[in-house]
């Protein structure tokens, strides 16, 4: 009798799993508004991205040109493969300090393999991941980016 | 009002006042080839479709949409490319069973087109052993599929092949089991007069619960013979690259292509017609009113209504289950449905003795 059991109890389960497969893709077979392809070229101004999409690597800056950058190179020392190089400067504070500045934020695009490290290491969340993904560019030159804007400044208070 | 064994007839008149029986003989061949052949094209473009369509929006994609009308054209498209290809065969093969393979296996789709009634008196060969002639002809297919992978001297075709040989060989069983249960209920193997038994009440409601049993079995079964997903062992993509037809092109692949979506209409056709009724609409026993209503609709929208049904389901199979592992594929047929498909023929050989079916 425990033979006979188990024989038609998985028959039982066998089926009930497979109908409910079969229930979740009949929902989706009906209900076409779950869709999530997106027909790119047509809908080039009403994309959707994911929260975490990782376009390239970019600054923002605010209103009066400031971004939060300190030059400390910790995206520079977390780059797997040599994207990004940070060249500084010594500025003189309101002070009367010295203090270390960017002078340039060098990305090299064509290098980036996206692998989200360096946002991670960024103490100050100067630098994050946009959703442009149209890269393509005739001159290999192009795809080294200046990331700070020129004349731009460090945020006060950011150190 | 129209129907087609009153065209059938007249065209068969018409000829036999103009020429001799012998000549009309091989006319009204010719005639029956082209359709034949016509309505393969047809079939095989509109599955294609119909599959990749039903695939999409069950994984939450769009499917083909740029060619024609919402991709209605992508199909025609995809075979002209094909038509095109280099009929292309490796260097150390069998040329002869290698080109030889994917006619046989269109051969055997097309031999299994003949018994199948597609409206009253639209049949291009009312055979009085149908159901027997499906079964033999239909295990010629695997021969084709055998060949194939022989001839095409690589590893994954052979694999594929054997793998082929080894399911069929098993699935063959209780298919055919399914089918005797429907045999012994109607007492006839002529497809004609199974669907004629079903005037009052299809099989699938007529034969109690042993009918049902032997319909999923049927199902199941026939999934397996068409070698499609959960039960595609001869292609197995992720394993085996395209299993038999790793080394055909152009159209040689097409034909492979084309056999597979066909022996899905078919098998569908047969499941339609002994378990469903065929081109036989809904009937109920007593409700005069209802049954003349459904007597409206035409034979051919009840046949292909059905048969496309049950393609659905297929597909929807196809689309929503993994793919078995081998020891799984020959439990399941050896374990299960064999010893269940024959306690089920036990049943339904009592239920005819005591003439329980209505």
């Amino acid at each position: 009798m425990a033979f006979l059991k188990s024989y038609f109890g998985n028959i039982f389960r066998a089926l009930r799993s497979l109908g409910k497969g079969m229930k979740l893709t009949g929902y989706y077979f009906t209900h076409h508004k779950e869709i999530l392809t997106q027909e790119y070229p047509d809908n080039r101004d009403t994309l959707k991205f994911g929260e975490r999409f990782r376009g390239e690597v970019v600054m923002p800056h605010d209103e009066s040109n400031e971004h939060r950058c300190t030059g400390c190179t910790a995206c520079e020392l977390a780059c797997p493969n040599g994207t990004i190089k940070i060249l500084t400067k010594m500025e003189v504070g309101e002070d009367g300090k010295k203090k270390k500045a960017i002078e340039k934020f060098v990305y090299h695009l064509g290098m980036c393999t996206f692998c989200n490290l360096c946002i991670i290491a960024c103490p100050t969340d100067a630098i994050i991941m946009s959703h442009d993904f149209e890269h393509s560019v005739f001159d290999r030159k192009q795809l080294t980016k200046v990331l700070n804007k020129p004349g731009s400044k460090i945020v006060k208070g950011v150190e | 009002m129209f129907s087609f064994s009153s065209l059938t007839s007249v065209i068969n008149n018409y000829l036999n006042s103009h020429f001799s029986p012998t000549i009309v003989m091989l006319m009204e061949m010719a005639i029956v080839g082209v359709l034949a052949i016509s309505l393969f094209a047809f079939l095989g473009l509109l599955l294609v479709y119909m599959e990749r369509k039903v695939a999409a929006f069950m994984q939450l994609r769009l499917g083909p949409n740029r060619v024609g009308y919402k991709g209605t054209l992508q199909t025609l498209a995809d075979t002209i490319k094909l038509l095109f290809k280099e009929g292309f065969s490796p260097d150390a093969s069998d040329k002869f069973l290698f080109s030889l393979a994917p006619i046989l296996v269109i051969v055997v789709a097309m031999l299994l087109l003949a018994p199948i009634p597609f409206a009253k008196g639209f049949q291009i060969y009312d055979i009085n052993i149908g159901v027997f002639y499906i079964s033999a002809v239909s295990s010629i297919g695997v021969i084709g599929i055998l060949m194939a992978g022989y001839s095409s001297n690589n590893k994954y075709s052979l694999l594929g092949a054997m793998r082929s040989g080894a399911q069929i060989v098993s699935y063959e069983l209780s298919a055919g089991l399914s089918l005797i249960v429907i045999v012994a209920l109607s007492g006839s193997m002529s497809f004609s007069q199974i669907v004629q038994s079903q005037a009052d009440g299809w099989w699938i409601f007529k034969g109690h619960i042993p009918a049902v049993i032997a319909f999923v079995i049927f199902i199941i079964a026939g999934t397996a013979e068409l070698n499609r997903a959960p039960f595609d062992f001869a292609e197995a993509e992720s394993e085996l690259t395209a299993g038999f037809h790793t080394e055909y092109t152009g159209m040689r692949f097409a034909m492979f292509f084309l056999a597979e979506y066909i022996n899905m209409f078919i098998i569908s056709a047969i499941g339609a017609t002994l378990f469903l009724g065929g081109w036989m609409p809904l009937h109920f026993g007593n409700l005069t009113m209802f049954n003349h209503v459904m007597d409206f609709i035409p034979h051919i929208v009840w046949f292909l209504g059905k048969t496309f049904a049950i393609i659905f389901l297929l597909m929807w199979f196809r689309w929503t289950f993994p793919r078995l592992r081998i020891d799984q594929l020959l439990t399941l047929e050896w374990k299960y449905l064999m010893p269940i498909s024959l306690m089920n023929l036990l049943l339904v050989a009592l239920i005819v003795i005591e003439g329980w079916h209505f």
